[in-house]
């Protein structure tokens, strides 16, 4: 799975965080980041829940082709 | 309005009911807002003024409208939706963040984030539950009964929002009881009166730690010694950001921790559930932010002409979002008039949503889970001490939550 996240919408609420604790982190300025080595989602479920969870939508999802 | 004379059957909503109500039990919603529950999207609600504005009731439709950038928070808006006579001491000073669009928004709410992050509020913990432990201390040492919204359920908050902006704690009576005249004041005069004293008050305590040569390690302080030094925040702006910080970090907390306390005593099934098994609480939280959905009526006025959910918003027209309605919309949440910790009661929007949802959700979290688990763990017969139709709660054109909550254990 490919994960985009829009830095200039994230207004750092951590949604993400919450809700994906093993995907998703907050950076230094609290914007929404992925884990290290966790950058496809590691196929952890709660990814979806993440983005749907983001009250911004700064975080899309999209399988790649083939 | 053309949409709602075509509607005839039951649903028809004949006359619009008065928004805000005050709640008939402080954990459901006014039994006035049956109208509201039909089913229908929006609905059309009379103010104390007379105006009328739209009531959004639907789970979907308050995502999709709260994340619309064609609506506006800016209070100092003309047509902006006033609930109640007193909002006019925020509207004519503005206010930071929550009554501000982007851009400003997004500038005044960067300089926030990084103090307010899930990692922050997990960092903090241990912090939270000294400061915890120590009331519980010193109220168990006082003895039964007690007041448990001035012993326990406002130092909580007030203290650690303290803490973390670096205003004395020692302060606490003054801006506690000015936070309480600006947001339940019976006049517009009180309210405003409230508001000059906490704008002296912050804009005092900002001189003085500009004056220190060594900052302090709260939020204000950071704030004062490097975004004011150079000058990406202005001296004003910075005071109004202090006071929504200080009103909004302990208000909404404290009500949460003693209406909270009251809804689980009046349901002694799911407070014994939660005593058994404490890895609950975290889900018990969400749960009781959804039911309790204690900042009702969050407002906004259209810039423009929008279509939604079949109906017309038309520019220039006030929006309330029905917290409490909306967070028991019955296509997202079954049986919603019911507590059941086994739900997933995310999602809620008590908290809001879009760019304006709540900056300290994260810490509220924490306070909460470590106020309410410590309360449970430490008194194992807690219960009121006077009968439950005697406890008096808040009105309903202000954040919802006891005004008292006389306790034994």
């Amino acid at each position: 799975m490919h994960i985009d996240i829009d830095k200039d919408v994230c207004i750092g609420a951590g949604q993400c965080a919450l809700a994906a604790p093993g995907v998703f982190t907050q950076d230094d300025d609290g914007f929404s980041a992925l884990l290290p080595g966790r950058e496809d989602g590691a196929g952890d479920p709660m990814v979806r829940e993440a983005a749907r969870a983001c009250p911004v939508s700064a975080i899309r999802l999209s399988e790649p082709a083939g | 309005m053309t949409d709602l004379t075509d509607i005839t059957g039951p649903a028809h909503q004949a006359d619009p009911v008065a928004f805000p109500q005050d709640r008939t039990c402080p954990y459901h919603p006014p039994t006035g807002y049956q109208p509201l529950r039909d089913g229908r999207s929006l609905s059309r609600v009379t103010l104390f003024d007379g105006r009328e504005v739209w009531a959004v009731t639907a789970h979907a439709t308050a995502r999709a409208l709260l994340s619309d950038p064609r609506l506006s928070s800016d209070r100092r808006h003309p047509d902006f939706p006033v609930p109640a006579a007193r909002f006019a001491a925020v509207r004519d000073r503005g206010v930071a963040l929550l009554g501000e669009d982007d851009p400003e928004h997004n500038r005044q709410r960067r300089m926030m984030i990084p103090s307010f992050t899930v990692k922050r509020a997990t960092e903090l913990r241990p912090w939270i539950q000294r400061t915890v432990d120590g009331l519980l201390d010193t109220m168990i040492a006082q003895g039964a009964p007690a007041d448990l919204v001035s012993a326990f359920a406002l130092p909580v908050p007030s203290m650690v929002i303290c803490g973390l902006l670096g205003v004395p704690y020692t302060d606490h009576e003054f801006f506690e009881e000015q936070s309480r005249r600006l947001l339940r004041g019976r006049t517009a005069a009180e309210a405003t009166d409230a508001r000059e004293r906490l704008d002296a008050y912050l804009s005092g305590l900002i001189d003085d730690k500009a004056r220190q040569a060594e900052p302090g390690d709260g939020i204000l302080d950071e704030l004062v010694h490097h975004q004011l030094r150079d000058g990406s925040v202005s001296h004003a702006e910075l005071v109004s950001l202090a006071l929504i910080l200080l009103v909004a970090g302990h208000e909404t907390t404290a009500n949460m921790i003693s209406l909270g306390t009251y809804t689980l005593l009046q349901h002694p099934d799911r407070l014994a559930e939660l005593r058994a098994d404490p890895a609950l609480l975290p889900a018990a939280v969400e749960e009781l932010m959804r039911m309790l959905s204690i900042a009702e009526g969050m407002q906004r006025v259209a810039l423009e002409d929008i279509e939604i959910a079949g109906t017309t918003i038309r520019a220039g027209e006030g929006v309330l979002f029905s917290t409490s309605v909306i967070n028991r919309d019955p296509t997202r949440y079954e049986a919603p008039d019911t507590l059941d910790f086994h739900r997933s009661a995310r999602h809620h929007v008590a908290f809001g949503f879009g760019i304006h949802q709540c900056l300290g959700q994260n810490l509220a979290r924490a306070e909460l889970e470590i106020a309410l688990g410590s309360l449970l763990a430490r008194l194992p017969r807690l219960r009121l001490a006077i009968p439950a139709d005697e406890v008096r709660f808040k009105r309903g054109d202000t954040i919802q939550g006891m005004l008292e909550l006389p306790v034994t254990w």
